[in-house]
């Protein structure tokens, strides 16, 4: 219990995918520039997130590993991921209209989300379990929610205030998240 | 192994594509197919221009009903004609939009752009507010250059963004992005109903001209040669530009900032110059109309505020009709001004332009009389403008006035208009000191009569244009200042014969600043006469609006001075829907105020009937803005003002009815227009020689 108690701070704080791992910052600055988008970003990332990682861990430990293909791990989620999400928009789109609704733009960015592909080949390099890799996928997902709220709530407040033009938008932003990135390593003495 | 993997990842592949294809087959969502046609209608260009995400945004907004399929600024208008059949909509032209700089710029820009670092307008505005001279003017950093999309902006050479109308597509992007205002996108309905703001870069002729003319626009056009231009932007404002052109009193000249350095700009006789030429071209320049609404107004008056008014209504896309109970549109314009002031043939040319847009005329037909409020109500107007002018002229309330042989100004010069040849004699006294004095005055010494003009104060006090004035005494007026009627002497048919009048003194000033003149008990004096005129003021005649002659029974509420009461923002009276503006509403005041006002009543009926309320912006510039008002004007070199050629030299045999003054040739307008300083609100062009660059441009203000 603790195991997997720890595991899911350390990747929601300590390890946090965007602010300590550097991955999916495209999204990341893209869509911090409102609550609201980043709450649904967030949701659909997280969903994703452990979906692609169950797929791909069973891609992995059924299919590459089986036939000693395991190079070809990064093509093959590529390929999955992909896959994946556009069946997810379909699914969504008939099955859950409203939920469709609120995620709209958002699923399609994640095929591109390197964060998603990142969580997938970090479960396979740290040998976790699918449970445990589905486990660490939320809270990898929310840890990416969480910086993205906070970061769009800071945005929010800075696009009213007065700011040398050529520090507005994605320029303070990205100082923003380094000092987020910053603060978050404070949580690194945790564990 | 190559083959293993290559079969591993197709069949991954292959599978992925597979289950997708039979999910694509099972949770298949119908979309409306119009959204795809409609999309390929558009450019797919992407630009956002049209607030949506993208053209599959705009194309499913469009299919949804939630914008129209005009939507997409960039589609050509084929494109939106296919658009509007795909979703059963007609197509409607929409007025033209272009984006506009007010801003006039001078020493303000350049000062502007030596910032450097933060080079943003919004950046300068927001860490420093921008220049520290001007509070509205352009920064000059050329934000809005960057802002278009369309590459429709681009810096000029005095840093001030130079709008291309071919490529500006009215997306408000520049609008956007300016932190000063100075760039607005409009059509011509939002220009005819634009009011002077004080956020508006206002030179002080322009805030003081009544008419609100862009006179600093118009003078620049004209300095290009555009006077076709000149006479659009002028009749933007005034359709009157012929009349005014000879008649205007110019009180924008007395507020003229070149006056500090020689003597104002000839702003008058700029208009008169381009109004000439576009009368004596053999065509006229076409003024385009918004589309009909259908709406209807009754224009009671066929003056310069009723036929500005119509003019304006008809521009807005409504049918006016004018009534008046005159043979001729024109007002006093045409029977009040002088033909030798304002020759009838011009005038008439104008008013045709006016009516050639599709503005009815009743003549000879006369309110109260002809018809009522209530008859107009009942032939479905959807709203009345009353500008019935002032018609009556005030007594001398000197004892004998109602003799045979004593006839009010403005009915000596009606009488005169009209032809009926109004008997003279020889000895003719006109009292009073005003324009219509003299104008009766010139017009008895043109039918032969010597003529007197008598004023209670001296020549400096009188209201009269200066000009006017020098004129008459040039073709042999003589002047008895310091002289007021006492009472009319006639002989035993009741004809006037003589007027006895009392010398005056000046004593204190009264309420108008000028020294109120005093009797001299005991210093009556006569003067012999064949024809009395007093011209001592003039009032408007309600006795239209009384039911059955009665003023209790008068709809409307009035002053005792005898105008119409009536919202000074809006110009509507007491009843909705009925509006007023001109000389009735604000006693007798100068013909450009009327224009000015008429303009401002069409606007106010435009939204009564449209919108259902006028809006009134507390913006709106009503007074001088104190800050714009120099009392010294530097770095400017002197130039001789132009003087507009003589046509009469005070000869009597020469001073026939023809026209006194005639309009400035080619070069001496562009001399004239040379002279303008070009103001913003606290700039101006100076001349720049070696020495201004260093000089502080002038601060002073009063
Ligand atoms: S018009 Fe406005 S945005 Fe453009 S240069 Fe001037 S101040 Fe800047
Ligand atoms: S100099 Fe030109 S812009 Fe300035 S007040 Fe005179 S007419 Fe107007």
């Amino acid at each position: 219990m603790q195991e997997y108690f720890l595991l899911f701070i350390s990747a929601i704080f300590v390890n946090n995918i965007v602010l300590a791992q550097y991955l999916g910052n495209c999204p990341f600055i893209g869509t911090s520039k409102n609550t609201g988008v980043a709450v649904g970003m967030g949701s659909a990332v997280v969903f994703v997130m452990v979906m692609a990682t169950g797929l791909t861990w069973l891609v992995q430990d059924k299919l590459l590993v089986p036939l000693g293909l395991g190079y070809l791990q990064t093509l093959a989620f590529i390929l999955v991921i992909a896959a994946l999400v556009q069946f997810v928009e379909m699914f969504l789109k008939k099955m859950i209209p409203p939920l469709y609704k609120s995620l709209g733009i958002f699923l399609p960015l994640i095929t591109t989300n390197c964060a998603v592909m990142g969580v997938a080949l970090i479960v396979q390099r740290e040998e976790f379990g699918l449970f445990k890799s589905m486990m660490f996928a939320m809270a990898s997902g929310l840890g990416f929610m969480l910086a993205l709220v906070l970061l769009a709530g800071i945005r929010e407040r800075l696009a009213v205030r007065r700011l040398p033009v050529a520090m507005r938008g994605t320029p303070i932003g990205l100082i923003m998240a380094g000092l987020m990135s910053l603060a978050f390593f404070a949580f690194k003495g945790m564990i | 192994m190559i083959i293993t993997s290559g079969l591993t990842l197709f069949g991954i592949g292959f599978g992925a594509a597979a289950i997708l294809g039979v999910a694509s087959k099972l949770l298949y969502v119908k979309e409306d197919p119009r959204i795809a046609q409609v999309e390929d209608l558009l450019p797919g260009a992407n630009c956002g221009g049209c607030g949506y995400p993208g053209c599959s945004g705009c194309a499913a907004a469009i299919v949804a009903g939630t914008t129209s399929a005009s939507t997409c600024i960039v589609a050509d208008g084929d494109a939106i004609s296919a658009i509007a059949a795909i979703m059963g909509q007609e197509v409607l032209d929409r007025e033209p939009e272009l984006a506009i700089r007010d801003c006039t710029g001078g020493t303000r820009a350049d000062t502007a752009f030596h910032y450097e670092g933060v080079l943003d307008c919004r950046a300068a505005h927001q860490l420093y507010g921008g220049n520290k001279e001007c509070p509205e003017g352009c920064l000059g950093l050329g934000s809005c250059v960057r802002a278009c999309p369309f590459n429709a902006i681009e810096m000029g050479p005095n840093h001030l963004p130079i709008i291309n109308p071919e490529l500006c597509k009215a997306c408000g992007n520049c609008v956007e992005a300016c932190p000063r205002g100075v760039i607005h996108v409009a059509g011509m309905s939002a220009r005819l109903l634009h009011l002077n703001q004080t956020t508006d870069c206002l030179a002080p002729c322009r805030q003081r001209c009544p008419a609100q003319i862009n006179i600093p626009k118009y003078i620049e056009q004209i300095k290009a040669g555009d006077y076709d231009g000149a006479v659009m932007t002028i009749k933007e404002r005034n359709p009157l530009l012929v009349t005014c052109g000879r008649v205007c009193p110019r009180p924008c000249e007395t507020e003229c900032r070149r006056q500090h350095v020689d003597s104002p700009v000839g702003i008058n006789m700029l208009k008169r110059f381009v109004a000439d030429r576009e009368l004596h071209s053999g065509s006229r320049l076409s003024v385009p109309c918004a589309k009909e609404t259908g709406k209807r107004v009754a224009v009671i008056g066929g003056g310069p505020a009723g036929l500005s008014c119509a003019y304006f209504l008809r521009r807005l896309g409504h049918s006016p009709t004018i009534f008046d109970a005159m043979p001729a549109l024109g007002g006093q314009t045409r029977y009040g001004i002088p033909e030798y002031r304002l020759p009838k043939a011009d005038l008439d040319w104008e008013i045709e332009g006016i009516l050639s847009l599709g503005i009815e005329a009743k003549l000879n037909t006369r309110f109260g009389r002809d018809f009522t409020l209530e008859s107009l109500k009942n032939e479905g107007y959807d709203a009345v403008f009353i500008g019935i002018g002032a018609w009556q002229a005030s007594g001398m309330y000197a004892e004998g006035e109602d003799l045979d042989g004593v006839m009010g100004g403005i009915e000596f010069l009606t009488a005169h208009a009209l032809g009926q040849k109004p008997a003279t004699g020889n000895k003719v006294i006109v009292v009073g000191g005003g324009n219509t004095a003299i104008d009766a005055a010139r017009t008895c010494v043109r039918l032969g009569a010597e003529v007197t003009l008598m004023y209670r104060r001296t020549r400096n006090e009188m209201p009269a244009d200066v000009e006017e004035i020098d004129g008459a005494e040039d073709e042999g007026v003589q002047f008895k200042f310091l002289a007021a009627p006492a009472r009319v002497i006639g002989d035993a048919n009741g004809k006037a014969t003589h007027l006895e009048y009392y010398e005056m003194e000046l004593g204190e000033p009264d309420d108008s600043g000028r020294r109120r003149p005093v009797k001299k008990e005991g210093s009556e004096q006569r003067m012999e006469a064949s024809l009395i005129i007093p011209a001592i003021g003039q009032k408007p005649d309600l006795t239209c609006l009384y039911e059955n002659g009665d003023p209790e029974n008068c709809p409307l509420e009035t002053t005792r001075w005898k105008t119409i009461v009536a919202d000074p923002n809006t110009f509507q009276t007491a009843i909705p829907g009925v509006f007023t503006a001109g000389d009735v509403f604000t006693g007798p005041d100068l013909v450009v105020s009327a224009i000015g006002d008429g303009r401002k009543a069409a606007r106010s009926i435009h939204y009564h009937m449209t919108q259902g309320s006028v809006p009134v912006s507390e913006t709106t510039q009503k007074t001088m803005i104190p800050y714009t008002l120099f009392d010294e004007v530097d770095l400017v070199k002197q130039k001789e003002r132009g003087v507009m050629p003589h046509l009469c030299h005070g000869n009597e045999q020469t001073c026939t009815f023809h026209e006194v003054e005639g309009p400035l040739n080619e070069a001496q307008a562009l001399a004239e227009a040379d002279r303008c300083l070009r103001c913003g609100l606290l700039c101006y062009d100076k001349d720049m020689g070696p020495d201004t660059k260093t000089a502080e441009p002038t601060k002073r203000t009063r």
